[in-house]
């Protein structure tokens, strides 16, 4: 097997599981030791450069994070990165005086950017870009920012001030916000002779579901986004006792958990696919389960049936899952009676769409055979060499972490094309590894290794947190419980970095390691390799680690699967050929120093 | 040393052996030796052949004397019986215990001080005696709890971290349990887990007085240039004559070798040990001709590893004294006190 590139930044990269999965590349183990120190402000400035909205995601992020978490292989759940995220933008002290200022009208650069939709893609490019003297000018539709993070995600789960105090950190760069101005066309805007525009619409329209009934029963049939961005700003405050929500998605739990609380008591989620594998988060699924909210599943919507134009219920085909023999699913009639569901509403949560109505096909931007603007998926700009896409508006719904992710490196490209710059020449990530050794059996992280399970964030008791529909529901870990959870985290970004040229082979390392990670043995195929290890390496995403130099001849290998990152194999090694040493990756975002490293 | 404890946390698809435990569960606490102690790699071996022998932690008896070896106990096996006596006096009180109790298996953990001098005499009679056990001499060369004096295995010639020579001739413990009636004699290296762990399995399995030299670098003292007990040297002069390939209970041994690589040799138990034969010439079962080899490699500064003498059908000291097959705690009252007429009859007996 060839030897490793340790030097290659992708490497220890991807062994901090949890950084190489978050889109933004946050670099969480960074973050949570701060969080364990009481370092909050600290904690919460490392989360703002890469990923904007600490505090927002830190209540609603889909946290890609966890699934990878390395801890969730040693133990079973992984540790609770995102709810570590909301601590610190709980618990930081003023960061005010931290944040870049707004650069002054008259020492401003004379580029003037579009940015359409005051969403989290936009508000992102506009944060990297402003302080950079950039004129950033953000128009949006709703009187005020923050897109479908303010519009769409119930108050139970993010209260409005979580958003104004972050989206005011951006506004207050010397931002300007022009809200309740949709922009109604792309042509006109282009001609007001902008230098850039960036199109972070979103994909606002809700999916329809056509079956009979529908037009019939339309006064209490509605569409989930659209309904619970009426109830977000005060437009809908109730709805009928018995509610079926219709979709798997994290909107459906969005709409059952808001029907409950505006007056639904027989609240019910009716899914056409089998309950693992809906849309939604797990978690989100719990939470919804938890305010006593059923999931049906299998059961196909037929048709909405209705009395003197008043719906009075939904019929479902009885549906089971079939699997090709390429492992496709198929829903077959399961051969049983179709199900008939009594209700007074019904939410559709079946999906989003884009819609660019706004964007006229004839002003050289292209686009592709699903009617969706040709973007690069690198640079993010459209055929149109002056505008750039973003966020759910560039490749369809994802969520906010992928939305600030585009926007960092769409805010990249606007800056190269605005500098005169090959915008496909992409500025490469700084890479900082230093060692951890303060002592001979002292590291400058905590090495030992906590056993705790992983904590439960409290939440208000349900009959409070029924009652209103702004009450948030989760109160977050205090500081004891933040401590305590944060202490699991196992450090990944503090690598083992092996130098064959000091070491004797005394097998100190192999014999320590808890979890049997490092094999001394002769050099072969990498299949091969992988059994013949002291613990069979079985996990193929995950490297292994191989290093020569030996006297004898042999290699070093290394499974970097479960490794605890305890340390214990640099502590018994007599001759330093083990050190420990933290990995801290920054990610190239547009700014000076970009430009000239490039 | 390290601060803080081993972690608890193992490799989710460790192997488990027959007991369904995995070899962490034969570990102990974790060692206060030296980062890269020899005597740690000799550690993990033991923990190694337990767990794959299948062996019940509670069957062992772990005793040593003093010293850094003496130590090691504490670090593997921490759910079996063990002792720590006086300096030099773990054979005396193993072969107390292995009277006591024939039931268990006894491992003798001893040092080149603790075994080569101020035990010698002790360590002769346990061998002498043919008490069932294995004796382990974790042989540094050096006193390192001192701070590197020569041990009396130091290699004459051989030279201290400081630069001073060793005049005096050493003693090659092999050499003496060979001709003091051993009945399984080997020598391995710390650094070679292949080879020692199956040494040390078929010790255990071996039904008598089974004695391994273990060569183990201590590398506060005695890993320099000019040390022959160093990872380096061992490494560049070591001629092992045999690698034991596995052992097995009673099952018949199916794999196949070229002819005259391999001797299958039977224990006395029944179970077999595949011996893969560097040297075509040697012969295990030839004490003679083993002890010649042996001084002859000594003498060119080779160090000869691997099984070296093997008695295929040896006895031990309940054998010699005829005790009792129960161990003694098992007796009860009527094995203990026969009775007026089975005195009358001993004493008969006597006149």
């Amino acid at each position: 097997m060839k030897l490793t590139d340790i030097a290659a930044p992708d490497y220890f990269h991807k062994v901090v599981d949890c950084q190489w999965a978050c889109p933004a590349h946050t670099p969480v183990p960074e973050y949570i030791r701060l969080i364990a120190q009481g370092r909050y402000g600290d904690a919460y400035m490392i989360n703002w450069k890469s990923n904007v909205f600490p505090g927002i995601l830190g209540r609603t992020c889909d946290r890609p994070c966890e699934p990878a978490c390395r801890r969730g292989r040693v133990e079973k759940d992984p540790v609770a990165i995102c709810r570590l995220k909301r601590v610190a933008a709980d618990y930081k002290e003023d960061i005010k005086e931290r944040l870049p200022k707004a650069v002054e009208k008259g020492k401003r650069n004379g580029k003037r950017i579009a940015l359409v939709g005051a969403g989290p893609a936009s508000l992102t490019v506009a944060r990297d870009l402003a302080p950079m003297g950039y004129e950033c000018v953000v128009f949006d539709g709703d009187f005020r920012s923050g897109g479908m993070m303010r519009s769409q995600i119930p108050k139970f789960r993010l209260p409005d001030k979580v958003i104004d105090e972050e989206c005011n950190y951006i506004l207050d760069l010397g931002v300007e916000f022009r809200g309740g101005r949709p922009v109604e066309s792309l042509k006109k805007l282009l001609a007001e002779g902008w230098d850039a525009v960036f199109v972070g619409s979103g994909a606002p329209r809700g999916r329809e579901l056509d079956i009979p009934g529908r037009k019939e029963a339309a006064k209490n049939i509605h569409i989930g986004i659209d309904w619970l961005s009426s109830v977000s700003f005060g437009h809908i405050n109730s709805i009928g006792k018995r509610v079926i929500v219709l979709g798997g998605g994290n909107t459906a739990m969005d709409c059952c958990r808001s029907s409950r609380r505006l007056g639904g008591e027989d609240v019910k989620v009716i899914v056409r696919s089998g309950f693992e594998e809906m849309k939604a988060s797990p978690w989100e699924k719990e939470d919804a389960m938890h305010e006593g909210i059923p999931i049906h599943n299998y059961l196909v919507p037929k048709e909405f049936t209705h009395r003197d134009g008043k719906l009075t219920g939904v019929t479902f085909e009885k549906v089971k899952a079939e699997y090709d023999e390429k492992g496709r699913r198929k829903l077959v009639n399961a051969g049983e009676p179709d199900q008939h569901f009594e209700c007074d509403d019904v939410l559709v949560a079946v999906g989003q769409e884009n819609s660019f109505p706004w964007i006229e096909r004839d002003i050289g931007l292209e686009f592709d055979q699903w009617d969706m603007p040709k973007v690069d998926p690198k640079t993010f700009v459209s055929t149109n060499p002056q505008v750039f896409f973003g966020g759910d508006a560039a490749f369809g719904p994802k969520n906010i972490i992928w939305a600030v992710a585009h926007g960092h490196e769409a805010a990249v490209s606007i800056d190269k094309y605005l500098s005169g710059e090959d915008m496909n020449v992409r500025p490469l990530p700084a890479v900082e590894v230093v060692s951890q050794k303060m002592g001979i059996h002292e590291w400058s992280y905590d090495n030992d290794i906590a056993n705790d399970k992983r904590y439960r964030v409290p939440t208000r008791d349900n009959v409070i947190a029924l009652k209103d529909i702004r009450t948030e529901v989760e109160l977050g870990y205090d500081d004891k419980l933040a401590f305590q959870e944060a202490q699991r985290c196992l450090n990944c970004d503090v690598q083992t970095v092996f130098t064959g040229q000091l070491c004797i082979e005394c097998d100190a390392c192999v014999d320590i390691c808890p979890m049997d990670c490092i094999t001394f043995t002769h050099n072969g195929e990498e299949a091969d390799l992988r059994t013949r290890l002291k613990a069979p390496a079985q996990n193929l995403t995950q490297d292994l680690y191989v290093a020569d130099n030996l006297k004898t001849g042999r290699v070093m290998v290394k499974d970097e699967d479960v490794c605890l990152h305890c340390g214990l194999c640099a502590e018994r090694c007599p001759t330093g050929a083990w050190d420990m040493q933290k990995y801290l990756i920054e990610m190239t975002q547009a700014e000076q120093a970009c430009r000239s490293r490039a | 040393m390290t601060y803080i404890v081993k972690p608890k946390f193992h490799h989710p698809a460790l192997p488990k052996n027959a007991l369904g435990y995995t070899h962490r569960d034969y570990e102990g606490s974790v060692s206060t030796l030296c980062a890269g102690c020899g005597h740690d790699s000799i550690s993990a071996a033991i923990i190694e052949a337990c767990f794959e022998l299948a062996i019940e932690p509670h069957r062992v008896a772990k005793l040593s004397g003093i010293g850094c070896s003496s130590k090691t106990p504490t670090y593997f096996l921490g759910q079996s019986h063990g002792f720590n006596s006086v300096h030099g006096r773990m054979p005396s009180v193993l072969t107390g215990a292995n009277l006591a109790n024939r039931d268990l298996i006894y491992l003798g953990v001893s040092g080149d001080g603790d075994s080569a001098s101020i035990g010698l005499g002790q360590f002769a009679h346990a061998i002498r005696r043919g008490v069932n056990m294995v004796y382990i001499v974790e042989n540094n060369g050096v006193y390192g709890l001192t701070k590197g004096q020569f041990s009396a295995t130091a290699d004459r010639g051989s030279k201290a971290k400081r630069g001073a020579v060793n005049n005096d001739s050493s003693i090659d413990l092999v050499a003496m349990a060979m001709q003091l009636g051993a009945t399984f004699v080997a020598r391995s290296f710390s650094g070679d887990k292949e080879q020692l762990v199956p040494i040390i399995k078929a010790a255990i399995e071996h039904k008598g007085a089974a004695f391994i030299d273990v060569l183990s670098p201590c590398v506060a003292f005695n890993n320099h240039l000019g040390s022959t007990k160093s990872f380096d040297f061992v490494r560049m002069h070591n001629e092992a004559v045999n690698r034991l390939d596995f052992i097995t209970g009673r099952t018949p041994i199916t794999v196949d070798y070229e002819p005259g690589t391999v001797e299958i040799v039977e224990q006395h138990d029944g179970s077999k040990i595949a011996l893969r034969k560097l040297n075509a010439e040697y012969n295990i079962h030839d004490k003679l001709a083993a002890m010649s080899f042996l001084l002859h490699h000594a003498a060119e500064g080779q160090i000869v590893t691997g099984l070296l003498y093997v008695d295929s059908d040896p006895d031990d000291l309940h054998a010699h004294l005829a005790t009792v097959d129960a161990p003694l705690n098992s007796l009860g009252e009527k094995e203990l006190c026969p009775g007026s007429a089975t005195l009358e009859k001993f004493n008969a007996s006597l006149r």
